[in-house]
């Protein structure tokens, strides 16, 4: 399986999505923002960071940037697009996923290992999990999801809420939510599901010395539905 | 132009006497350039003047040091061909008077003075003091502190994988602001400052240059007074994201051949790095100000060589190596311009529009620079209290033990942390809240240890025997990791050295650190001195910042802190005594502030020390911990929260009372926990090594027990532990 990580001038998670790809059997290759062309991929990873620096707004430089057009041209012939934090801005940013996410409700950027609830299993990129309830870390300042009602309802109808902020338990109410997020939401899926993004980093969990470990179960399932 | 004269001398924080003296080296007046060159090279800040013949002292020698101070920062070897490049370095002035953006360029230039010598920075870490929890600038200092250091390194993505935050009175007017980063680097492919050979362009790489910072250093040289708030924009401002691109240019200008030597622009920007460059290749240098790529209109020659915008660079290239080197920056987006070369004149010679604006001899403003032999005062050893048995009476434990958990300087630090991405770069393996930050060495078996640590209130009881502690608590740090100790970088944050007093601490302070470091093999590689952090009269505790890095050859081995099985044995590793003075439950709880520190006896440091990690070798440790602050139940009570696990204490024999022995501050101690099949073996190893132990109790379910005199719930002490700074951040 092949896959690609596009590197933005400020992404600082590439290195470690190329990592955790390649240890769980991709073939990855890095791409430059600058260029025109991803070469042939099962999957496109937007990496975490500040692109950009993240001035103007998280991603929105990025989301205009020249390699752009190829993964939005890529998404749309259903290919399947990862974005991780600063990625999922990006996502937003280009309107390949609804909704935006504004500052944290504390104003404050949060490191730390939280838990979330899987909400649809109907998808290439939980499948095959079977836990219901994953592990996972956050490193943002800007993770506050927040959509239009009609664009809940809608996101709620297609089924398009891919993981919410819970307790160990799996109980995502207000209690469990770290940054304000709208109904907890920590990653929203595009109609046809193959578009995540997500604010958690599954390649910070690959290892019992690090964080955790439930970042393997997200790719070992990723690249077996693949 | 300005006509130059004694009084604007005095105006840009030169003496008169130092005025006279760079018009006779000159044999003449000189102009107003000349003279922003000579007051940002000849500050303290810059010469270490009041503390250079001091510095010699210091222990810097050792199989693995490849190179100690003088350089951007130090270098050890951690075997193979890996290398970690690590300095710390204080940024207080400036975090006082914009907190924000004080700490923030803090922590960006100390990743500069990384990354210039070809490593990718692996770490950060940081030293931070404020004023006391009740004075009115303290919260926000914090905040903004925090927000800075964060605001900046997680923009990197370099991982904050430890630190440390103190709070005492004595810095309500000057806040302490010390970041500290770790660099890996091949030993083969280290870059240094100096420049060599003549003819070869002088390249300018980074940020434009801006109006912003200057005087920085002169500022940080100078006491505070009631116009501190004037002083705000000589604070630089500073741009991570443009950090991150010039982090990820030079290190791919760095994988070819082409450069000579490399320097950051940090305090007193251009003008101390290329006369630095100069001096250390005995070479002269041209620069054409005219070129220097500037953010703002109508810059004087005078503002362009003293400004101290962040985010720069300048290189010595070889020669013909321009185009390829400006490709590599033209693809990060920055600025590169060639602005001028080496020569051998030995002079530095500025060039704007045409004209040469200055012409000085770079010796008059190394080598040739003002060094003090500052007065200074040997303190005494305080008188040792002696505390009643009524003072105790009165006392409960399980008071005792609440009331020291909720001290500023032990409370739990997770508000601060939590605002520091620690997991980036995916190779943490020890996060901060440990007894040190671990980080792997990217694709191998090993790892690193890192560790910040201060001790104003000892160091200001005794300065000797301060500066001694600090250095062994840093080494202790790193053995309860299962690390071995490697090498220290010290900032040194004093008080004013014109005055006997603070000279007298800072000498003394010196002495204790170099005498520990040379005994436990333990030498210092890098760091820097901050002096004059007095306002109005009243200057700070002596505060010597002590980073320290260790080497865990294989990672699988780290030990951590928390409590692992119900049953095990829990041992304190080193004799309690029952110290009290200087203790963190005399202040407290018995209100005593006087008597002398506890006493450092590097013999036993060295042994103790060594005998964990020859338990930990033979795989007979499950958990680790050293004993600092607050004693030994303070520390069983940090083991307790953090593994949600709890002691049964054992009832204490020999002659210490409960309260001198579970709260006194003893040195060279550890808590470690050991199965039941390995006491045999692990008490028999201890006797042959004659190293005192006592046994402590047992990993029991959920409570702290001992017998009737305590009894309480994990929950009882975590919530004030846990909640204290969050509390007051809120109100």
């Amino acid at each position: 399986m092949k896959s690609s990580v596009i590197i933005f001038p400020g992404s600082n998670c590439d290195r470690d999505m190329d990592v955790a790809l390649k240890k769980f059997g991709f073939e990855n290759q890095m791409v430059w923002h600058n260029d025109a062309e991803i070469p042939k991929s099962d999957l496109i990873v937007l990496p975490g960071g500040f692109s950009y620096g993240d001035y103007l707004r998280c991603g929105s430089i990025a989301g205009k940037s020249r390699i752009i057009k190829s993964v939005i041209d890529f998404a749309n012939s259903g290919g399947l697009v990862l974005g991780i934090c600063n990625g999922f801005q990006i996502l937003t940013e280009t309107g390949l996923l609804p909704g935006i996410l504004q500052q944290n409700k504390y104003l404050n950027f949060i490191c730390k290992n939280v838990f979330v609830k899987i909400k649809n299993k109907e998808n290439k990129y939980f499948k095959k999990i079977k836990k219901e309830v994953l592990e996972l870390h956050i490193a943002h300042n800007e993770g506050n999801y927040f959509c239009s009602h009609d664009e809940l309802k809608s996101i709620e109808d297609n089924g398009q809420i891919a993981v919410t902020y819970c307790d160990h338990k799996g109980n995502d109410d207000e209690k469990n939510n770290p940054n304000g997020a709208l109904k907890n939401i920590a990653g929203i899926f595009n109609k046809d599901k193959n578009i995540l993004g997500m604010m958690p980093h599954p390649e910070r969990m690959i290892d019992p010395f690090l964080s955790g470990e439930d970042g393997s179960l997200f790719f070992e399932n990723l690249i077996e539905s693949l | 132009m300005v006509e130059v004269n004694e009084k604007i001398a005095i105006e840009h924080g030169l003496k008169s006497d130092e005025y006279k003296k760079i018009c006779d080296l000159l044999k003449r007046t000189p102009n107003i350039t000349e003279l922003g060159v000579f007051s940002a090279m000849w500050n303290e800040h810059c010469s270490y003047k009041s503390s250079r013949r001091h510095l010699k002292k210091l222990h810097t020698k050792g199989d693995q040091v490849i190179q100690g101070p003088g350089e951007n920062a130090g270098v050890v070897d951690i075997e193979d061909d890996d290398a970690i490049v690590f300095k710390i370095e204080s940024h207080n002035h400036p975090s006082f008077i914009e907190p924000y953006q004080g700490a923030a360029t803090g922590v960006g230039g100390i990743m500069r003075d990384v990354f210039t010598m070809g490593a990718r920075p692996i770490a950060n870490l940081n030293s931070i003091h404020f004023g006391s929890p009740d004075h009115e600038k303290t919260r926000n200092l914090l905040r903004g502190v925090v927000k800075g250091i964060g605001g900046y390194g997680n923009c990197i993505g370099v991982p904050t994988i430890a630190g440390q935050t103190c709070f005492d009175e004595s810095y309500n007017g000057n806040i302490l602001v010390n970041a500290m980063t770790l660099g890996l680097v091949n030993k083969n492919k280290i870059f240094y400052s100096k420049a060599a050979g003549i003819n070869k362009p002088v390249i300018y790489v980074g940020s434009k240059t801006g109006r912003d910072g200057i005087h920085g250093a002169s500022m940080a040289s100078a006491i505070f007074d009631d116009k501190i708030e004037e002083k705000k924009p000589t604070v630089q401002v500073g741009d991570p994201f443009t950090e991150k691109l010039l982090l990820e240019a030079c290190l791919e200008l760095m994988a070819g051949k082409s450069i000579i030597s490399i320097q950051d622009m940090g305090a007193a920007g251009l003008t101390s790095s290329s006369i630095e460059m100069a001096s250390k290749g005995d070479l002269g240098i041209e620069i054409d100000l005219t070129k220097v790529p500037c953010r703002e209109e109508n810059m004087t020659p005078y503002e362009i060589m003293l400004s101290e915008s962040q985010e720069r660079m300048l290189i010595v290239l070889e020669e013909g190596k321009e185009n390829e080197a400006k490709k590599i920056f033209d693809k990060w987006n920055l600025d590169f311009a060639v602005i001028g070369k080496t020569t051998n004149s030995k002079n530095i010679e500025l060039f704007f529009k045409n004209e040469k604006v200055a012409k000085i001899p770079i010796d008059f403003l190394a080598e040739n620079a003002p060094m003090y032999d500052r007065k200074w005062i040997k303190a005494k050893l305080p008188k040792e209290n002696s505390f009643s048995k009524d003072q105790f009476k009165s006392l409960k434990l399980s008071d005792c033990l609440k009331k020291v958990l909720i001290d500023p300087n032990i409370a739990d630090k997770e508000w601060i942390w939590d605002q520091y991405d620690h997991t980036v770069m995916g190779d943490t393996i020890q996060k901060p809240g440990g007894n040190a930050g671990v980080v792997r060495v990217h694709g191998t078996n090993k790892a690193v240890a890192a560790a910040v640590d201060s001790s104003a209130t000892y160091c200001h009881a005794h300065p000797l025997t301060g500066g001694k502690q600090v250095v062994c608590e840093s080494w202790r740090n790193m053995i309860a990791v299962g690390a071995k100790p490697i090498a220290i970088t010290n900032c040194l944050n004093f008080g004013n050295p014109e005055k006997e007093k603070n000279m007298g601490e800072f000498v003394e302070c010196v002495e204790g650190i170099t005498e520990a470091s040379k005994y436990l093999n333990y030498p210092v590689v890098s760091g820097n001195v901050s002096f004059y952090n007095e306002t109005k009269d009243k200057g700070i505790k002596p505060t010597p910042s002590i980073g320290g890095i260790g080497l865990l050859s294989n990672y699988k081995e780290m030990m951590t802190m928390e409590l692992k099985n119900e049953g095990n044995y829990l041992l304190v590793i080193g004799k309690t005594e029952g110290h009290l003075d200087q203790s963190v439950f005399a202040r407290n709880i018995l209100s005593e502030l006087n008597g002398p520190p506890p006493e450092v006896n590097l013999f036993n440091e060295k042994q103790n020390g060594m005998s964990i990690l020859n338990l930990k070798n033979k795989n007979l440790i499950e958990t680790c911990h050293d004993v600092s602050l607050g004693g030994i139940l303070t520390a069983i009570s940090k083991m307790v929260i953090k593994s949600d696990k709890g002691v049964k204490l054992f009832p204490l024999e020999g002659l210490v009372n409960k309260f001198e022995y579970f709260f006194g501050e003893d040195q060279a101690r550890y808590i470690i926990e050991v199965k039941p099949e390995n006491l045999e073996n692990v008490e028999n190893m201890l006797k042959k090594d004659s190293i005192h132990f006592d046994k402590l109790g047992l990993v029991d379910s959920n409570k702290i027990t001992l017998e009737n005199d305590l009894k309480l719930s994990i929950d009882d002490i975590k919530q004030g532990y846990k909640n204290w700074l969050k509390e007051y951040m809120v109100n």
